[in-house]
């Protein structure tokens, strides 16, 4: 047998391999249009996951470190017009510290409360946003595509790709951590954090790490949108769709296991895309909330939970499936 | 080292106007039997809640092994030897048994230092002196009581510690139940762990322990060994009201 790593590390070379290949193909634009939003949400349940699904702190602020990631891009922009990848590590370095910011000021807090406070950020972020004018204020700012890279078609295209290795590498940390000692320590954390620290977990130190990197790769997935949509508001980018939708993703797809929110917002952010171009209006933000209202009463393990529960009816005499790792 | 083990002295903790403990003071040596009893509300579990770290006490010291350890985050005083099990156990519920006993092997024992370690085959060996090797696979939601002490007390063991404090191990229990865990406590001093037992189940107590404690209303009434604590008349006072 394969071993799970190599087998992992073939997978994620496969699928950016594949998104060259694609980009570079005949395919529709609006493929690439849809597939970018579609990854771009793999990125954020993933990232949500880390605190929400293996520390089990529910975090309601993606809006804010996505936006945040957003507007450092067009700082970059605006200041020394950096390429992409610079406004990536932008992004991903300002919402990673405003992950450890919050955290230092929330993680005593915790359930509803912790919550509670990762509203306010949103709201915080997105007040200041509005009142500065340097990254265009409450009108939003419109932004110059730079020229096209050979050997993409498009730059839609080029952003699918880009999307696609931020996508691999977001997973890739999250397993990581999920495999490593520190999942184990979050894990310990979300069952009984008394019980976590008196077993030698530093509580308080995972707490803030995995903040920081739940931030940060947030933000890393929020400093593409400027050149993705060439303008940028306060008011869409902090939207709390965003937050629902990542949190949507990773309970819809199982929160135990990196595979859960990239399948969850998989299946979500492209039922999504459907339905925004075959219904009008805003029946799309509706499917979020029934599509979880459904998972969280009738399947609370997520599509993962699902599949082990047939695989367990398949086999029946085996005892019970080993944990995944 | 000549010096007791734990040395807490003075220990004051408040929750708002009330006083939990007035001012404790206590020894422990190394390797120790030492029994903790007193009526309910009367300050065992937030002593040891400041012992552990749970809590910090307002004011006073406590010194393990030498060193003061009452500013320190309870996972560092795990680390330095004090382990505990909880009154109303406290599973990783989402996890295996085994995997229960890994979170202290992977944080305290063999931090830093995990690729040379097969923590796994260390969990099991302490699963099998609790009696739990069967149940490593079980998730440790899925336990009965008895059992749900005794991951209690191996997941506190795996931590290895100098220092190990039991907090009501056997309420509720049969009495063979009861006898199965004083054993197992026994067997852990015998190692040389140094042991506080708190506990109502007074047969268990007396036997167990070389000397007693009896709290009441956060003050310590009456220290001695067991024989001398039975018939101290402040202790029937405070558990009987005459």
């Amino acid at each position: 047998m394969i071993p799970r790593n190599a087998r992992f590390w073939t997978g994620a070379a496969a699928v950016i391999v594949l998104a060259v290949i694609v980009s570079l193909s005949r395919a529709n634009e609006y493929f690439f249009f849809a597939g970018f939003v579609v990854l771009q949400s793999v990125v954020l349940a993933t990232a949500w996951n880390i605190l929400g699904g293996y520390a089990g702190y529910v975090n309601f602020g993606t809006a804010a470190f996505f936006g945040i990631g957003a507007y450092m891009a067009v700082v970059v922009i605006n200041a020394t017009g950096a390429p992409l990848a610079v406004q990536i590590l932008a992004g991903a370095a300002v919402s990673g510290l405003l992950g450890l910011g919050t955290g230092l000021l929330t993680m005593r807090l915790r359930g509803i409360f912790f919550s509670i406070a990762t509203v306010a950020i949103i709201f915080i972020a997105e007040t200041l946003i509005t009142n500065w004018r340097y990254v265009g204020g409450a009108t939003g700012i419109q932004l110059l595509r730079p020229p096209l890279m050979e050997p993409f078609g498009s730059y839609t295209r080029m952003l699918f790709v880009v999307m696609a290795v931020l996508a691999v590498i977001a997973v890739s940390i999250a397993r990581y951590i999920e495999t490593s000692w520190i999942g184990r320590g979050l894990q310990a954390i979300r069952d009984t954090e008394e019980a976590a620290e008196c077993s030698g977990v530093p509580t308080l130190k995972l707490k803030l790490f995995a903040c920081t990197v739940s931030g940060a790769l947030m933000g890393a997935a929020g400093a593409p949108l400027p050149m993705y949509l060439s303008f940028l508001e306060p008011a869409s980018s902090f939207s709390l769709n965003y937050s629902v939708a990542a949190l949507a993703g990773a309970i819809i797809g199982g929160t135990s296991h990196w595979l859960g929110p990239v399948i969850g917002a998989i299946l979500l952010a492209s039922v999504q895309q459907i339905v925004t171009v075959t219904i009008p209006g805003e029946i799309n933000v509706l499917v979020v909330g029934v599509l979880l209202v459904v998972f969280v009463v009738a399947a609370p393990d997520g599509v993962l939970g699902l599949l082990r529960k047939l695989r367990g009816k398949l086999r029946r005499p085996r005892a019970p499936a080993e944990s995944p790792s | 080292m000549s010096g007791p083990l734990l040395r807490v002295e003075g220990v004051t903790k408040y929750f708002g106007g009330f006083t939990a403990l007035a001012g404790v003071s206590l020894d422990i040596a190394q390797g120790e039997r030492f029994g903790l009893i007193g009526p309910n509300g009367s300050g065992k579990t937030t002593l040891i809640n400041c012992i552990s770290g749970s809590l910090r006490n307002d004011g006073g010291s406590i010194a393990f092994d030498g060193k003061e350890i009452s500013g320190l985050p309870a996972y560092r005083r795990t680390r330095l030897g004090i382990a505990r099990s909880f009154q109303i156990p406290r599973p990783f519920g989402s996890m295996s048994v085994l995997e229960n006993l890994q979170v202290p092997l992977e944080y305290v024992v063999h931090r830093g230092a995990l690729h040379t370690a097969d923590t796994r085959g260390e969990a099991m060996q302490i699963l099998e002196t609790m009696g739990l090797a069967d149940k490593a696979a079980t998730p440790a939601n899925g336990l009965t009581q008895v059992q749900l002490r005794k991951l209690e007390l191996a997941r506190a063991m795996a931590s290895r510690p100098r220092l190990l404090i039991s907090d009501e191990a056997m309420a509720g229990l049969s009495s063979s139940e009861v006898e199965e865990v004083i054993a197992i406590l026994g067997r852990l001093n015998d190692t040389g762990i140094a042991i506080i037992m708190i506990e109502h189940i007074m047969r268990a107590v007396m036997r167990f322990s070389q000397r007693v404690i009896c709290l009441d209303a956060g003050n310590i009434i009456c220290e001695g060994p067991p024989e001398a604590i039975v018939k101290d008349s402040m202790v029937q006072k405070a558990y009987l009201g005459a």
